[in-house]
């Protein structure tokens, strides 16, 4: 096959600025990801330090004020210049306009101002760092952060700024699309359940980011012009600040886990070769977490001061958006169920996610409980309740999805015993991380402190977690080493590797510039895994 | 969205050098370009919402203290600078009309307008700030409210902090609003230049379209911060 000389998204151009300047939304994710990846270093670094820090109960290995920077530098950077655009702008923008049969985003400029104003928010970010950083937790709560501390708070807010208004563009971007340029016979009951998950990721990122930014704004004028909007001393209200800043902060944890949950779907239909069992209520489930998201933030604030009465009604609606997430959780279930399971790269992570996801939504629904609120509040066992759905659930998708694409994305083959093994060592790593700060947390080790020396005993579980998070930092550098191999060294892919069912499998790879060599036109239903795999049954559809 | 264009663009497919390479028809694009607008304007609908949330629960905490601080502000130039926005709202209408109907000096001529009465109001909120410079009204160390009564209640004075705090809250509302208001006469002045070069046709107005989208919002925004920030308690 003439292949490597077949003009692609990759090879039409070449040049330092055919990258800077392209508005294809396939260099744009490939831009994205570059970028994360280097943040997501940067806050691994930080985890590293915190991690060490803990190996022993004394405070030894950095100062206390220095601790507090850490944990905030690792929680921004992890959230805003990792997690939220993580699946979103880099696997989202690549599959979003391929899986609808469209030729690119409604906006390519628009995406690629997305990418610079990430960039501008991320060099601030680091100038922000460099200069000193910020000690206040990535919470920014008034009026510790606006009256208090003297670290950089308006450089990181205003870091924080721009990098939401990258991720509110992305989410216009992606509504606009998935309404204006489904491709024909692309109806919304034959999306791929990647594209729901998107388009309510996206609604969240529409109505909850400029919430966020006002309200950082509104600490950066505080600070800066002295003005008094949460002051106590003038009659203002931090806990108003706790509201606005949960009001976002709350649904930005669906804005990671919505597009994880999208790409476990494809990797558990593609694997069990199944349609999804009950696609409308997996559809459906990812707008009602989107508009439940939005009515459970101040579980956050249980113990802040807040009336007994919202407080019950805050516990109620968390518990509420259990439900559909929930529903997923059985969907996916129920698919694999007398499904033919092949257990690739991708499908270990995907895997990985089920478990971990539902430990960490399970102890979420501890969280909401108002009783087990008030004992666990601020300790360990809230930093691996959201670690288990961040990292074992929107990482984990995250490289589920790396995994399943990259042929796609680059064209070649990644070696794929090397990154089972790097998936189980993810997965081994990560809980013996997270699970021992479960332990710790029941057990009253409060979140936040350097120093634990009036309770040794913590130390057993301390020194298991770091040995965890030095695995789970080899899992990370794997998947990271043997995709920059496979570019040079891989073997070519074929259009369809896995024998997929989307469109973005009915194109080359590396797709052409405008993806598809000519208009599709749908006329399946998707997850069409049976229809698929009806003529050829003998063949085994594993890419080795 | 008054477009009965469809049929023409249809027909301007083939040379239409507006039509970007990745929509399939002009149709598209402008349900598109629209579309993104108003997705746009629900996102700044929750950016002034986080404002206006905050405003109406101190408002309600602190009442009597906000209508002393709200009497301080000139109700004359507030009330001046709404008609100039709702006439402002009336020349982008006639711009949007003048170019689905290839009216060029029409276009050219509404569009210069607005600019000037968008000038007009930020011209007039400078006077107004100047004033609370004078009157030492900015949040900040030389803030000073004394003995000012509240309306209503005789013999009772406003708490300055409170005061205060409705002076924080309206140079934000008021600044992020004329910040909107500066971003849309720079959309404006780019719309000037292209409508000046003759780019826009019946066939293909989509930025005046929803630039004028864009400004009606700001406007509304307005018509929403005049009643809230100036006419607390007003009544004789």
């Amino acid at each position: 096959m003439p292949q490597p000389e077949r003009e692609n998204y990759l090879n039409k151009h070449y040049g330092v600025w055919s990258w800077l300047l392209t508005t294809d939304h396939k260099r744009i994710a490939l831009l994205y990801l570059i970028s994360i990846t280097f943040f997501f270093f940067i806050g691994g670094f930080f985890a590293l330090l915190i991690r060490l820090e803990l190996l022993t109960p004394a405070g030894d290995l950095v100062q206390a004020d220095t601790y507090n920077k850490l944990f905030t530098m690792h929680g921004m950077v992890m959230v805003f210049f990792f997690l939220i655009p993580s699946i979103p702008a880099v696997l989202g923008n690549f599959l979003v306009p391929m899986m609808i049969g469209a030729k690119d985003l409604a906006f390519p400029r628009i995406n690629l101002l997305s990418w610079y104003l990430y960039i501008i928010g991320g060099v601030m970010m680091l100038h922000c760092m460099l200069t000193g950083g910020v000690d206040t937790g990535w919470t920014f709560y008034a009026p510790f952060a606006t009256n208090f501390t003297n670290t950089k708070i308006v450089e990181a807010a205003l870091a924080i700024f721009v990098a939401g208004f990258s991720s509110i563009l992305t989410g216009l971007n992606f509504v606009v699309t998935i309404h204006r340029m489904r491709a024909p016979g692309m109806t919304w009951s034959r999306l791929p359940l990647f594209i729901w998950a998107h388009y309510a990721t996206s609604i969240i990122q529409l109505l909850g980011t400029p919430v966020i930014a006002v309200t950082i704004v509104l600490v950066a004028c505080e600070r800066a012009l002295h003005l008094g909007i949460f002051d106590p001393k003038l009659g203002g209200d931090p806990l108003l600040f706790q509201h606005l800043f949960w009001f976002y902060s709350h649904p930005a944890v669906y804005i990671m886990i919505l597009p994880a949950m999208g790409v476990v779907t494809e990797i558990i239909a593609c694997f069990s070769r199944k349609r999804i069992f009950g696609y409308s209520f997996v559809a459906f489930s990812s707008i009602a977490i989107a508009v439940f998201g939005f009515l459970v933030w101040a579980h956050h604030m249980f113990v802040a001061g807040m009336s007994v009465y919202a407080a019950l009604v805050f516990s109620l609606l968390s518990y509420a958006v259990a439900v559909p997430s929930a529903i997923k959780v059985f969907n996916w279930t129920a698919t694999l169920y007398k499904g033919s399971i092949h257990y690739d790269a991708p499908m270990l992570y995907a895997f990985g996610f089920l478990g971990l996801f539902t430990i960490g939504g399970l102890t979420g629904l501890f969280l909401a409980a108002l009783g087990i609120n008030v004992h666990v509040t601020d300790t360990y066992f809230v930093v691996a309740h959201f670690h288990y759905i961040m990292v074992g659930g929107a990482v984990m998708g995250y490289l589920g999805g790396m995994h399943f694409w990259w042929p796609k994305i680059s064209g070649k083959l990644y070696p794929e015993g090397w990154a089972r093994l790097a998936a189980l060592i993810v997965f081994i790593g990560f809980n013996l991380t997270f699970f021992p700060q479960f332990l710790l947390g029941y057990m009253g080790m409060p979140r936040r402190y350097y120093d634990y020396s009036h309770m040794p005993e913590f130390q057993i579980l301390n020194v298991l977690s770091t040995a965890g998070a030095t695995v789970l930092g080899v899992g990370y550098l794997l998947p990271m080493i043997y995709f920059l191999w496979s570019m040079r060294y891989g073997k070519p892919a074929p259009d369809n590797p896995w024998n997929a069912a989307g469109l973005e499998w009915k194109t080359p790879s590396p797709p052409p510039t405008f993806n598809f060599d000519e208009e599709p036109v749908v006329t399946w239903e998707a997850y069409n895994y049976e229809q698929l795999d009806a003529p050829s049954k003998e063949e085994v559809p594993v890419a080795r | 969205m008054p477009d009965s264009s469809a049929a023409t663009g249809l027909h301007a497919e083939a040379h239409n050098p507006a039509l970007l390479h990745h929509f399939a028809e002009p149709q598209q694009q402008r349900d598109a370009a629209s579309l993104g607008m108003w997705v746009f304007l629900a996102t700044e609908v929750m950016f002034f919402g986080g404002l206006f949330c905050a405003y109406l629960i101190y408002r309600r905490l602190y009442f009597g203290d906000f209508a002393a601080a709200s009497k301080t502000i000139n109700m004359g130039l507030g009330a001046t600078n709404t008609a100039v926005l709702i006439c402002s709202s009336l020349t982008v209408v006639l711009a949007v009309w003048a170019a689905q109907t290839a009216r060029r000096t029409l276009l050219i001529t509404s569009l210069i307008i607005t600019m000037l009465l968008g000038l007009v109001f930020l011209g007039i909120k400078g006077i107004e700030y100047r004033e609370k410079f004078v009157e030492h009204h900015v949040p900040g160390a030389s803030f000073s409210f004394d003995k000012v009564p509240i309306p209503g209640h005789p013999g009772q004075y406003a708490d300055p902090h409170h005061a205060q705090l409705f002076f924080s809250l309206y140079f934000v509302m008021t600044g992020l609003h004329a910040l909107h208001m500066i971003i849309g006469l720079g959309i404006f002045l780019w719309l000037l230049i292209m409508a000046w070069k003759g780019r826009f046709t019946p066939e293909w107005h989509t930025p005046v379209e929803i630039g004028g989208l864009y400004w009606h919002f700001v406007d509304i925004i307005w018509i929403y911060l005049f009643p809230l920030l100036y006419l607390i308690d007003r009544h004789p």
